[in-house]
């Protein structure tokens, strides 16, 4: 039976309220939310309050209204204080509308009031006497530079190992990449990194940034009045859901047709052809993997009949053979488009053999995405990309090949056009350089299965949920950090000298000393030796852009759960007392690097970095422009506005790839089957193919959803869409928990019977904390070290009959159906 | 089958707003609110018992169109067929949904066929079998489910609502 509320009436926000800007803090989207504060004991009435609508009369569709997951109690200054999160009416990003991500911020804020989010951490944590005991700031930061400073002077800083985000939104933005990236590649030079969602310190869209073309270039409008919309491994109904229903949707009502490339009938196809009418939208539904033979098709189709921007390509482009041999740094040769066509050339026919599809309908999306009018002008059309693609087959000349088709129509840089990641988090990058890292960069997964490394630093990643190989990666890293709790145990009671010497002598025999910076108790956490307890968006001002480069500042409302803190200053204080104990150590000179860190407050950190490269960019000019912000790069400042950029490279020029000539190159990537090693063998063996990805209820791993009732009410197991005749064989009936297995290792879900599912082909939604899919990824990666997490094969069997919690809730289709 | 026609009245009556007249025979009565007591204020509304329809006026899988707890507040009755939990009458298969979409006040259309509300606004759905769950969608509350009372002579009362009603901050408005 469904979760109720049992809420039917939720204190008013007075006229008074306070009004602070936010931005979504979940998905790439960054939506624009309004947050009002006001005193525990006031409120305002039905007449008079803060939205200045008469309450007193029912609202009609779209009006003024407060969902109880709006409405929270949190402290602010210490104080309690009533709570509201509604979406934001004058934001172009959403004009208003929340999705079932963003409108549950309120109600997933920590409130000792109506206890929401008790999980979230308070204190920094110490493992002790058998268990972890909360401490100061100083004690768990001095522990943590005493093992760490001796680690890498009596070794190196390859010893290191650290895994960080790399995001905005959330806990991420430019206050904390900033923050942890001054301590790791300024004052150190850690090479042996990774990032939150991969097992290294890579770029998803490399190929795109060698070819000149960042992979944020367009503005949201393009999708109003482009002619083409192409959503290819991706599906943005669930994944960036406003941008979905606020611009796509825009769009397709303004007579655009939709090309969808996946696998998987998603809700994007559905949705799409609810809108826009099935003859409007083409589903390609093609086999797991295939995406370059079908990219390489489309631009051979297309440049064969012509259909290509001449003089675009003249101007714009590189224009003479090969600009970037293939190598082991460049996985496909880049250059001109000639030199492209002759690499990647494949027929429609064989495509459509490779595929899966019908020829008729790959010409149709070719004519669909180039084909100029009927009075000879340019088709626009933009195309978006996401983890289909780059959790998918051969990465770097995938994303190539798609933007080969971009560039070919002119379509980068124009109203209209764009070829563009549609992205998971927001952006929030500003870090001292990484060239150090090297490309490729280490494996550092394979690294710590290996036994390298000696003292982990990890910054909000859970590698037991959102990395490959997982379950290998557990067995391992468990036995390091329990080498070290051993040791830790058997110096109960010794001095801190005689304690650092014993995790020491630890990890020189294989152990591994864990430094975890979350807002939760992870899973990964749960071998930390040292657990420091960061803040969230809007604990903290924090500064992000979206998907269309929409740099905003989400302004703090309320105060940190206990002693959590930004994970910039929480960098800082690592900083600060590595400096002390290194000077106490006798190195003077390598204490020095770690000064510069006397930041009080974000405002502080982002000072020191961001505002260093972009010198118009503040708090307070950021503030005045408020949940509209402005789109980077920002290019100056002029009658109290800051000055954006609608979108890159109208000026024909290309520059993402450093070159001075400003021309794009092609990618001459040819279709060669499946990259990663262990794919080709994994698929012959096992029965189904276990598609997974993100669905709209989860934001990421769950990491805040765990703890939400209605969505713990809703999905109490991660499910896996399947056939009903394939659950009909397995003897399968709705809501029965089953085991996916392969030689990777197991996880467990729920199976959810999909009509629309192709036989031998489930879908499996990943990262939860109750089956993460990522146990049963084998460890194969691209020649750049970027996970395919997607192309996992594994057989099925029954666990058990539907649990307690899955008994009861809805096993009907997502499809909307009137 | 669908009760688009039922719910187009629903939606005509919601666009016109509080002005609106007991349609037909989902007649709403209003009975007067109970006395106020000199007590603390309860933890919930206080919510008017109003006779929805009689359970002889139920055809199974036929919505009939309602309003509780008052006329701006559009809902659907319908009888599913099957027992459900939380479902009332002799069969228990009695079941009462506010229609406004738990999004943004949209107007949902009953689908006989899998005996799901769903909203045209951005295309959420709902299980009325399973407490107005949420199947798939934008609402982060299942839809707001009428409690119901069935007394001897079959008249279905309906009593108090589980979640609150878009488009209010509270489900008894007056
Ligand atoms: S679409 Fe994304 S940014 Fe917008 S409200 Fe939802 S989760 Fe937040
Ligand atoms: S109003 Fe129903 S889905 Fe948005």
């Amino acid at each position: 039976m469904a979760y109720k509320r049992q809420i039917d009436r939720l204190p008013i926000p007075p006229k008074d309220a306070k009004v602070h800007n936010v931005t979504c803090h979940y998905c790439i989207v960054g939506c624009g939310y309004k947050a009002y504060t006001w005193p525990r004991n006031k409120q305002g009435t039905l007449k008079e309050n803060a939205f200045g609508v008469d309450l007193s009369q029912q609202q009609g569709a779209e009006g003024t209204w407060v969902a109880p997951s709006m409405y929270n109690i949190v402290k602010q200054n210490g104080e309690d204080v009533h709570l509201v999160v509604v979406p934001d009416k004058d934001c172009v990003v959403n004009s208003g509308l929340a999705s079932v991500r963003g409108a549950r911020m309120a109600e997933n804020r920590p409130s000792e009031v109506t206890g929401t989010q008790q999980q979230r951490l308070t204190d920094p944590l110490v493992w002790r006497y058998g268990t972890w005991q909360p401490t100061s700031w100083d004690d768990a930061l001095d522990l943590v530079a005493r093992v760490t400073a001796r680690v890498i002077t009596e070794g190196s800083e390859d010893d290191l190992v650290v895994s960080m985000f790399d995001h905005g939104g959330s806990a991420g933005g430019y206050e904390n990449t900033w923050g942890t990236g001054k301590l790791y590649f300024g004052s150190m030079k850690v090479k042996n990194c990774r990032i939150h969602n991969r097992p290294a310190y890579n770029s998803e869209v490399h190929s795109s940034r060698d070819m000149g073309v960042g992979e944020l270039n367009y503005a949201y409008e393009d999708y109003h009045i482009t002619d083409t919309i192409v959503m290819w491994g991706t599906n943005p109904v669930e994944c960036q859901t406003n941008l979905y229903f606020n611009h796509i949707r825009k769009g397709l009502e303004n007579g655009a047709r939709m090309v969808v490339v996946d696998p998987r009938r998603s809700l994007t196809v559905h949705t799409s052809e609810e809108i826009a009418g099935k003859d409007n939208v083409l589903h390609l539904a093609i086999n797991e993997g295939t995406d370059l033979a079908l990219a390489n098709a489309i631009f051979t189709y297309i440049a064969d009949k012509g259909w290509v921007d001449k003089d675009f390509i003249e101007k714009s482009t590189f224009r003479n053979g090969v600009a970037q041999e293939e190598n082991e740094k460049f996985p496909a040769p880049l250059g001109s488009f000639e030199m492209a066509l002759e690499k990647c050339r494949i027929s429609v026919d064989e495509a459509a053999k490779i595929c899966g599809v019908p020829a008729a309908d790959i010409v149709k999306a070719a004519e669909w995405m180039a084909k100029p009018h009927d009075d000879g002008s340019r088709r626009k059309c933009v195309i978006g990309y996401e983890k289909g693609v780059i959790w998918g087959n051969d990465n770097y000349r995938t994303v190539g090949a798609i933007v080969n088709i971009s560039l070919a129509t002119g379509n980068i840089g124009r109203p209209g056009g764009g070829c563009c990641r549609m992205g998971g988090h927001q952006e929030g990058y500003y870090r001292p350089s990484d060239a150090h890292v090297g490309r490729p960069p280490t494996y550092v997964d394979h690294l710590l299965i290996n036994g390298g490394g000696k003292v982990h630093h990890v910054w909000a990643c859970d590698h037991y949920k959102t990395t490959l190989n997982i379950t290998e990666f557990k067995r391992v890293y468990k036995k390091r950090a329990d080498m070290v709790k051993d040791a830790i145990d058997a110096a109960a009671g010794k001095s801190r000298e005689e304690l650092v010497n014993a995790i020491v002598d630890a990890v020189n025999k294989g152990g591994l000393f864990i430094v975890d910076v979350d807002i939760i108790h992870s899973q990964i956490g749960q071998n930390a030796h040292v657990i420091l307890p960061a803040a969230e968006s809007n604990e903290m001002n924090l500064t992000s852009m979206n998907g269309e480069r929409r740099l905003r500042l989400s302004e703090k409302y309320m105060d940190p759960p206990g002693q959590a803190k930004p994970d910039c200053l929480i960098a800082a204080g690592i900083a600060q007392h590595m400096e002390r104990v290194l000077r106490e150590m006798g190195h003077d000179k390598y204490a020095d690097k770690f000064k510069g860190y006397d930041w009080k407050t974000e405002e502080d950190a982002f000072m020191d970095g961001y505002h260093q490269g972009n010198p118009e960019v503040t708090y307070d000019r950021l503030r005045a422009m408020g949940n509209n912000g402005v789109q980077e790069p920002v290019v100056g400042y002029k009658d109290g506005k800051l000055i954006g950029t609608k979108r890159l490279y109208s000026d024909g020029k290309f520059t993402r790839h450093g070159r001075k000539d400003g021309k794009a190159l092609f990618c001459g990537g040819a279709w060669r089957g499946w990259q990663a090693p262990g794919k080709a063998e994994e698929q012959k063996s096992y029965k189904f193919w276990v598609n997974n990805g993100r669905a709209n209820i989860f934001w990421q791993n769950w990491f805040l959803d765990q703890e939400n009732d209605f969505v713990m009410d809703r999905y109490p197991y991660p499910f896996v869409e399947m056939n009903p005749a394939d659950m009909a064989e397995l003897s399968l009936k709705a809501g029965d928990l089953v085991e996916l297995y392969n030689e990777n290792g197991a996880t467990q879900a729920m199976a959810y019977p999909t009509p629309t599912a192709k036989r031998g082909q489930v879908f499996m939604v990943f990262a939860s904390p109750r089956g993460a899919q990522g146990n049963i990824v084998n460890p194969g990666v691209n020649e750049l070290v970027l996970p395919d997490y997607k192309h996992c094969w594994a057989n099925i069997r029954k666990l058990s009959d539907a649990p307690r919690d899955a008994q009861g809730i809805s096993f009907k289709s997502k499809e909307y159906s009137a | 089958m669908r009760c688009k026609k039922l719910v187009d009245v629903g939606r005509r009556q919601f666009l016109r707003g509080g002005a609106l007249g007991v349609a037909g025979a989902a007649a709403a009565t209003v009975l007067p609110a109970p006395a106020a007591k000199a007590a603390p204020a309860p933890a919930q509304v206080e919510y008017p018992s109003n006779r929805l329809a009689n359970i002889a006026d139920l055809k199974v899988n036929e919505p009939m169109d309602i309003e509780y707890p008052d006329a701006d507040s559009p809902g659907v009755l319908i009888k599913l067929g099957t027992p459900v939990e939380g479902g009332v009458g002799p069969d228990g298969d009695i079941v009462a949904y506010s229609v406004l979409c738990p999004h943004m006040g949209y107007v949902m259309s009953y689908n006989g066929e899998d005996k799901t509300l769903n909203c045209p606004g951005h295309f959420s759905r709902f299980d009325a079998e399973a407490g107005g769950q949420e199947i798939w969608g934008h609402a982060t509350q299942s839809v707001p489910q009428f409690i119901l009372r069935v007394d001897e002579k079959g008249d279905i009362y309906a009593e108090g609502c589980t979640d609150l009603i878009y488009g209010r901050p509270s489900n008894v408005l007056s």
